[in-house]
Formats: C-alpha cells, structure tokens, sequence
C-alpha cells in the first residue's frame, strides 16, 4: 500500500495547498534557525574548547596525592594501625621526588611531551616598589612545545631564558606597572628570604589580566636555587597529540607514579558543566521553533482527516485496513516534514554562511574576530532529526483519529 | 445457483443509556446470480441490514457466513480483507475520491490488492469504463462529472477486484430519471449476465419490482423475504 498511500497523501496535501505552504514555510524556517543557531552554539563551544585545550596543559602532573599513601605499617598490623591526629611532620622539601624518571616514563609514552615546572610565589621589586608574582621555573628549550607562552611574546623570546640564565621573562602590565622595560634588572625575592637580580629578557601579553601583571618565567634552575628546592619540581606540564586522551590518560599516569595528574577537562569541570547547561538550554530554544512549526502541520492534517471522513469510510469499505489510514496520515506528516528539511537544510546553510561572515573588533584587538560556525554533518542531521520527528509526532494524533473512524457512522449521515 | 451470503439470526443494537435495535433476529440467503432489492420504509433497519451483510458492521447476535465461511470471528483486518476480494459497494452518493479521476477512482482497490501488475490494473479498470460507456471519462474528476457518470464509476470501482456480491445503498436516489434507468440496468446484468449476487437497498418501486426477490424490512425485522411481484 506503500505507493497508493503515498499517492492517496500527496493528493490530500495538494487539494489543501495553502495551508500545506505555510506548514511547510514553518518547518523551513523551524529546521533554518535550528540548524543555524545550534552550529553557532556548537561553534562557539568547539572554538573556546579548542582555545582551552591551545592554552592550557593537557595533563599537569601535581607533587600531590589524590589519596594519602598507604603506611607501611597498615599492611604489616593490619587492623592493628591507629591513626594519630595533630602530629606535625618533619620539615619536608616539597616536589615530585624523583621527576627524571617520571620524565622518562612519560616520554616514552605515544605521542607525549612532558616538561617539568617549579612553581612559587615571590616579591618583585624596582624603584621602591614591590609586587607579589607567581614565578616559574622552567627549561626554555622544552617550554614551547608544551605551553603557548612563546606565542604571546610581545618583546623579546624565551629561548633567550636559555642564552642568559639570569634573565627573566615579565608580563607588560607588571613592566608598566613597575615603569620597566627590556633589558633592564629587577630584584626577585623569595619567602625563603633569597634574593636575586634578574634582566629582562622577555615581555609577553596573553590578554588574562592575572597573568599579564603577576606571572614571570625564568629558568628553572634559578628558581630551584631562588626558593631552596634543589633538584625539585612541582609540576609537571604534559601535551598530548590527541588532546580528546587527556582523561584516560592521566588516570593511567596517576595509576603508574601516584602523583595527582589533572586532565584538562578535570581542570575545566566547571565550565565543561557550563558549557553542558548552555547545549541544553540552546537545543531546548532551537526545538521550540519545531514544536511550532509542528502545530502547522497538526492544524493540516486534522483538518485533512476532518474534511476526509467520507474518503476514509469509502476507503475502509473498500478493504483499507485501520493501520494503512493511519500510515496515509503519517505518510503526510513525513512528507512535510522531509520537503521542510530539503528546503530548510539549505536555508540554514545559508544562514550559516550568513553568521560566519559577521565580523566585528574586540576590545583592545587589531585583528578581526568572525563568528565561530560549526559545519559538522550531526548538526544537519540534528536538526532534519528533530524536524521529521516533530513533523512525524504532529500527524500521530489526527493519523490515529482516522484509523479509528468507523465506517458505518460515516455513511449512515454522509450521503 | 451456489449460496454465496447467509444471515442467520443476526441483530444489530447500538448500547447507549437508550438502546437502539436497528436489526433484529434477520435470517437470509442469496444465491450467485440472484438480484436481490431490500426495501421497507425510512429508518427501518435496510441500510444497517445491509451494513451487516457487507461485513462493514459486526452483528451483535447471529453470524453471516460469507461463501460458506462464518465470518463471526473474523477480526478487523480478517473482515477487511473479506470486502476487498469477495465484496463491492455502490452507495447512494457516488463516494469518489476527489482529487483522483474516474481511472484513478477504479484503479484503487486494485492497487491495494496488489493482484495485478499497474499496466493489467490499468487495463482491467479502462475496460471496467468501457463496459460502463464512460471511456471517455476516464482522465475526469468527478466534480468534471454528472451524477450519473459519477455513480456508474462508482459501480465500476465497486466491480474492480471481481466480487462475488455487490451491495448497493440506494443507488439511484440522487439520480434523475434516466440516470437511474441506466444504473438499474447495469446492476442488472451484473447479476444476471455476469452471475453475481446483487442486493440493493431502494425506495424505487419499479426498481425493487425488477428484482429477482423483494425483502421487506419493518421496524428492523424481515417481514416478507419472498419473491419479487
């Protein structure tokens, strides 16, 4: 019956033809602002996970446990151990013990590279000012494949960390804060009560106001020597090829060293659950327009299956079982629906070429920002999705209602 | 002639707060070939009796055996299938589709059925036309259509998967004169020169005195179920 039905439907849509045109305007433009409006969304969320991903390790190795390690004593009496509160420890040099072989075994990993870091606080001072910085300590040569501090270099580089080892590298908001400018000293102090002179070797400007007027790089074995940690570092920064494998991997890594290790989307929890609301919210928005594009289509087919009660009772009678007038029904429901994708994927593909040819200046930029769009196929078939389903679920109510005319009650008053 | 319909004891009463016989206890046969006319006054039950025989409506009481199968058991698409192959309508209004031609009209319980293949469809239904002087209408839609033709398309339709009874619901009642001649002729012949069993509810006197025999429902009963006079 497939064919006669889909017959007997094109028919019905074609003798209400206004009415199937504005039905079908509203599942266009439903299935244009969907398609469009959620590859903006999908977009602008690739775009800042991509930044996110860009600027941030995609695993940073911490001198922390997730868990206290386990006591020796607790495995040679078990059940007998007690737990002694308030007891303070021995004054320990903190770090990841033993880090070249932690070095090592992350290099031997597929597609990973690893540098280690020594972090800490300091005080800058220039001209009877003074300053509370974050200071870290790095090997130069390794820093840029792991971080992208080199790209926000406005003065200066930071391999010239490695050709002068008393250099350092400053945001320019500190420099102008402090009045600095390149080349010349500063005075570091640590809470150690270590001081030291540093040239300024290197300016950058990444945009993130904390970083641009409190962080400073300088060479590792300095800051080693600065704060009293010899041979430590606190961290270790790792990139990966595939960025997607930070989860599983760090918790490979945590399992093997014991050190906590953070994937970048551990780190980012919070705006992943942001970004997740936001999906919700915008899909939730975008549908809204299908569900009313839907009730067209309901208004349609309702009044089809009213104006058809006689052709239903004729059709019936003639042998037409219950379920092929309900699939002549839905049959309508997903021709609407599939002409509103045929013409509405290409309208919201419009519209994305549209939105990605917005452009505007932000704040403080020479360069121009587009609008971020994404072209991935799910979105297509995301929004054709949710249009045939809405179109499909429009026709089940008035579909079901013809199935179940009764013949008799028709004819009886129908003549 | 073989017994192709058979009504035995069957009731129709439609439940409600006031319930409503429409038939009551009606026993009947009709043979292949025979041309039978249901008559009686308005209201009487000879639509609803007809409905019953039809397999559109299901009896409350009694069964009716359709070529010597109980259908009483039948369920809905059992029944549905039954009126497809074996039985063909004709009712007062023509009942055409529409947005479809006389053609297309025809070749519907065909194309559901799926018997034939669309060139032996489309054949048999332009000989159906052809048989019934409506050649020439055969590209039409029924509102290009006078009421005659359009009734004789419908008698077309009805014929269009070979049935072995045709059941007609007033079919001249909205006919004029010679319209109406032309029907009645036709219906005629199918029983009498094709052999099928032809039952026609009518008001027509003459129609009805034309039939082979002449049922009289009152108030839901069979009051007479002799042969026409």
């Amino acid at each position: 019956m497939s064919g006669l039905g889909l017959a007997i439907a094109v028919r019905h849509l074609l003798a209400r033809r206004r009415q199937s045109v504005v039905s079908l305007l509203g599942i266009v433009l439903g299935v244009g602002f969907f398609l469009s409006i959620s590859a903006l969304m999908q977009g602008s969320e690739d775009d800042f996970i991509a930044r996110l991903i860009d600027n941030s390790p995609h695993i940073t190795i911490q001198d922390k446990y997730r868990s206290p390690h386990r006591q020796p004593a607790e495995d040679a009496y078990a059940g007998g151990a007690v737990q002694v509160l308030r007891v303070k420890p021995e004054t320990e040099t903190r770090g990841i013990r033993g880090y070249q072989r932690v070095l090592a075994y992350l290099r031997s990993l597929p597609g990973v590279t690893a540098s280690p870091v020594l972090d800490g606080q300091a005080l800058v001072s220039f001209a009877g000012q003074d300053k509370a910085i974050a200071l870290s300590g790095m090997i130069p040569a390794e820093i840029d494949r792991v971080s992208t501090i080199g790209k926000y270099m406005t003065a200066g580089r930071i391999l010239d960390l490695a050709a002068n080892p008393d250099g350092i590298v400053i945001g320019d908001q500190l420099a102008k804060d402090l009045s600095l400018q390149m080349g010349e000293n500063l005075t570091v102090s640590a809470t150690t009560g270590q001081t030291r002179t540093f040239k300024i070797v290197g300016l950058f400007h990444t945009g993130r106001a904390n970083v641009d007027d409190g962080q400073a790089f300088v060479a590792l074995k300095r800051v080693q020597a600065l704060l009293g940690r010899a041979n430590r570092v606190n961290s270790i920064i790792v990139k990966l090829s595939d960025p997607g494998a930070a989860q599983t991997l760090a918790a490979r890594i945590e399992a093997r060293i014991g050190y906590k290790s953070v994937s970048w989307q551990e780190a980012s929890e919070d705006i992943m659950s942001l970004l997740l609301i936001r999906k919700v919210l915008m899909y939730a928005v975008v549908s809204a327009v299908l569900v009313v594009a839907a009730f067209g289509i309901y208004n349609v087919i309702s009044t089809v299956v009213l104006e058809k009660q006689r052709d239903i009772a004729i059709l019936k009678s003639m042998g037409f079982h219950a379920r092929d007038i309900l699939r002549l029904f839905l049959a309508q429901g997903a021709m609407l629906g599939a002409a509103g994708c045929a013409a509405g994927l290409p309208f919201g593909a419009a519209l994305m070429v549209a939105i990605t040819r917005i452009s505007f200046r932000m704040p403080g930029s020479r360069d121009l920002t587009y609008m971020p769009v994404s072209w991935n196929w799910v979105q297509f078939a995301m929004a054709a999705s949710f249009a045939m389903a809405a179109a499909l679920l429009a026709a089940v109510i008035p579909a079901r209602k013809a199935a179940q005319v009764d013949p008799v009650d028709v004819l009886r008053g129908g003549t | 002639m073989a017994q192709v319909l058979r009504a035995a004891g069957v009731g129709r009463m439609l439940s409600g707060e006031v319930p409503v016989t429409l038939v009551r206890d009606a026993s009947l046969a009709i043979d292949a070939g025979e041309f039978v006319a249901v008559t009686g006054p308005s209201g009487s039950g000879k639509s609803s009796l007809l409905y019953l025989l039809g397999l559109l409506d299901r009896p409350t009481t009694g069964s009716v055996w359709l070529e010597g199968v109980d259908t009483s058991a039948f369920d809905e698409d059992a029944l549905a299938d039954a009126r497809l192959r074996r039985l063909g309508f004709v009712f007062q209004s023509h009942f055409l589709l529409p947005e479809f031609t006389a053609i297309e009209n025809v070749m519907l319980p065909m194309r559901r059925l799926g018997r034939l293949a669309d060139d032996g469809i489309e054949t048999r239904a332009m000989a159906l036309l052809d048989r019934l002087g409506l050649d020439a209408q055969r590209d039409k839609l029924p509102s290009q259509m006078s009421g005659g033709q359009s009734q004789r398309v419908a008698v077309a339709r009805a014929l269009a998967n070979d049935p072995a009874i045709v059941l007609a619901d007033e079919p001249t009642g909205n006919l004029d004169t010679a319209a109406s001649a032309n029907v009645q002729g036709i219906l005629r012949g199918l029983a009498h020169e094709h052999g099928r069993a032809v039952v026609v509810v009518t008001h027509d006197r003459d129609f009805a005195a034309s039939a082979d025999r002449r049922i009289v429902v009152v108030d839901g009963r069979i009051q007479d179920a002799g042969e026409a006079g």
